[in-house]
């Protein structure tokens, strides 16, 4: 058995990050096609290219495990085990999505599955990550928190202050860098002075590590590490993930600002196609069997787009509900 | 929700012990309710000593004092309120809410409604004003009415020991994130405040001097001198009602208007700025629902449309003082 073989997660496992790049990558290619022909209209900031990140991420936590992601999320989303049915309507602000039609794209929550919120302010939820964390260490419970976050937000103010609270009072957190070389339009490497994401880690005393985000094995690993790290009470793990954002900051986007050459060998690099290949090689999928794992997220994802779009839009009225626990009549 | 005692007993105490009471006895009842801020393990207690002795008896677990990170403060809070905590957090002095808005304004504030009712947000945000010391521009700000233009907030103010302690306690067994506004000013004054454990409802204003001929409408800090501003008054004779809104979010308008459609002349007086202050608010309300019975327009009083400069003599030139709410009293009485 080879090096790369022996660190190579089981067979059951690899097979089921393939099973959740599929899924998402049908719903996120089901989203762009419903935007482009003009069938629905939604916000979308589409994570096409990350899906195997999502896929390591929702491999190596345990389901009670706690996520906070962005508005790039639906891939996070997915693999942490949000129903793809209430999800995909929440995408369309429908009354059967997971918050009722009230989050909308930026804004999925649904603590049942571990995934605590996303965020729509760039940065904001890794703080929110860190807090987290802190009830499950003042708790006791042995979860651990995953703040999901894109190389943008490491310019925030909130990521320095969270890294250093989290490193300081050993919280069960990773900080999880989805690399995907651009901030909205700025690439990473005009946005830090630093070579890498990672190297900001030994400002704070943690351990970082930089991985291919692009293969699930690899991030699996590397999460897998850091997860075992901070359940233990050993701390906080930078893990950054080098990955590539194929459809710019949000559906529509031009991408001038990308070189067509760097986007070409970002297309060629894209990671679910290449999983496929591998796990073909490694005897680990028989194509009948990829394609039935295809034809089944192609099902799944139907079901779940037919069903939201035949649900209602919220009651105005609801726009007045939840925004305490009891009604605000006198202000409203 | 009803104002709650235990007992009918009561003990002298200052704002300050009021405070550390009803933090005290919220964490020896509940153990999600935790302390997060800067500075408040022993010994120091606080800048204010507010937290005085509570993590000597509560643990620095949960008395848990910060690196000066207010958005990670507020942020951490924001988390751990959507795991079922009760955080309070502090945010030292008001003028430092600035740099947690974020986590407040876009997250706390809004997580319930999101998530559909998913969540809620347990948090209580307790913070100072330190206006009135000689601070300057950045350490003396009144800030709660950018607070209360957000939906989702609660925005409470005490004014004497006694709700302190009703209030912070009724805040921190919310669900609903509670911005609870102290004043540095306030934190010596004593008073009697009831034993153990005690809540007075958010939303509930509170007459702190029966009269019916002007209604002073107030809240904090600015309590303490409309009462004295009634006293100067009542040998003109003008017979001052005051009212201590205690919340600004939620908003009792019903005691407003029940007081001033008595009265008939209204005077809103607050340290916060005047302009686009609270007061602007509770005058509109009044005008709205009452503009017939009116004797004369409803005359504002608050702080002047400038930075608080650190000079004594700045400060008391933007500042109100009972002398102006003197003044609006008497020119409102005079209509």
């Amino acid at each position: 058995m080879s090096e790369r073989e022996a660190s190579l997660p089981p067979a059951h496992v690899r097979r089921r990050m393939y099973e959740l790049m599929t899924l998402i990558r049908s719903c996120d290619e089901r989203v762009r096609r419903g935007l482009s022909s003009g069938e629905f209209a939604c916000t979308y900031w589409p994570a096409t290219g990350q899906e195997a990140i999502a896929a390591g991420l929702g491999a190596a936590l345990r389901a009670d495990d706690l996520l906070v992601t962005t508005y790039r999320g639906l891939h996070d989303q997915v693999a942490k085990g949000v129903p793809l049915g209430p999800l995909v309507a929440e995408l369309l602000t429908r009354t059967t999505g997971v918050n009722k039609g009230k989050g909308g794209a930026m804004h999925i929550a649904h603590p049942p599955s571990g995934l605590v919120l996303s965020t729509g302010i760039v940065g904001s939820g890794i703080p929110i990550a860190v807090g987290v964390g802190l009830a499950a260490q003042l708790r006791g419970s042995g979860q651990v928190a995953v703040a999901s976050f894109g190389d943008g937000a490491t310019g925030t103010g909130s990521f320095h202050e969270a890294i250093n609270l989290a490193a300081l009072w050993r919280l069960p957190v990773v900080f999880l860098c989805q690399n995907n070389g651009y901030a909205e339009m700025t690439a990473t490497a005009h946005a830090q002075p630093v070579a890498a994401v990672v190297d900001r880690a030994a400002g704070y005393g943690i351990p970082g590590e930089r991985v291919d985000g692009n293969d699930p094995d690899t991030v699996h690993g590397a999460l897998a590490r850091a997860v075992e790290r901070a359940r233990s009470g050993a701390g906080p793990t930078l893990l950054e993930c080098t990955t590539f954002r194929l459809w710019g900051h949000y559906f529509g986007d031009a991408m001038t600002y990308v070189p067509a050459e760097q986007l070409e060998a970002a297309r060629l690099a894209e990671p679910v196609a290449r999983y496929r290949a591998r796990l073909l090689q490694d005897g680990v999928l028989e194509e009948a069997v990829a394609i039935e794992i295809e034809r089944q997220a192609l099902e799944e994802v139907g079901a779940a787009f037919a069903a939201a779009l035949a649900a209602d839009r919220p009651e105005p009225e609801e726009a007045f509900v939840d925004v305490y626990g009891e009604r605000s009549g006198v202000m409203a | 929700m009803i104002e709650t005692a235990v007992s009918d007993a009561t003990t002298t105490r200052s704002m300050r012990q009021a405070l550390n009471l009803a933090l005290d006895e919220a964490m020896a009842a509940d153990p999600t309710v935790f302390l997060i801020g800067e500075d408040l393990a022993d010994p120091g207690g606080g800048i204010s000593q507010v937290t005085k002795g509570l993590s000597t008896k509560h643990g620095s677990d949960r008395v848990r004092d910060t690196p000066i990170s207010e958005a990670a403060i507020v942020g951490a809070a924001v988390g751990a309120a959507a795991m079922g905590m009760r955080p309070v957090a502090e945010v030292m002095i008001m003028d430092f809410v600035s740099i947690a808005l974020d986590q407040l304004v876009n997250h706390a504030a809004k997580a319930r409604f999101m998530s559909g009712g998913l969540l809620t947000m347990p948090l209580t945000l307790r913070t100072a004003v330190f206006g009135g010391l000689g601070s300057g521009a950045t350490h003396s700000q009144t800030l709660e009415s950018w607070l209360a233009h957000v939906p989702g907030l609660k925005v409470v103010v005490p004014s004497c020991p006694a709700d302190a302690k009703g209030l912070l306690t009724s805040c921190i067994f919310d669900d609903d994130p509670c911005v609870f506004v102290e004043n540095v000013v306030l934190y010596g004054t004593k008073g009697p405040v009831p034993d153990g454990e005690y809540r007075i409802p958010l939303g509930a204003a509170h007459v702190k001097r029966a009269g019916t001929d002007v209604t002073v409408l107030t809240y904090g800090r600015t309590v303490r001198d409309a009462l004295a501003a009634a006293e100067q008054v009542a040998a003109d004779p003008i017979d001052v009602e005051v009212v201590d809104l205690r919340t600004l979010v939620p908003f009792d308008a019903e005691t407003v208007l029940r007081s001033v459609a008595r009265t008939r002349r209204a005077v809103v007086a607050h340290h916060a700025t005047r302009f686009v202050g609270f007061g602007a608010e509770v005058a509109s309300v009044i005008n709205e629902e009452l503009f017939g019975e009116l004797e004369a327009p409803v005359r504002r009083v608050g702080a002047r449309f400038a930075p608080v400069g650190s000079a004594a003599t700045l400060e008391a030139a933007v500042m109100p003082s009972v002398a102006t709410i003197v003044d609006a009293i008497r020119d409102v009485a005079a209509r």
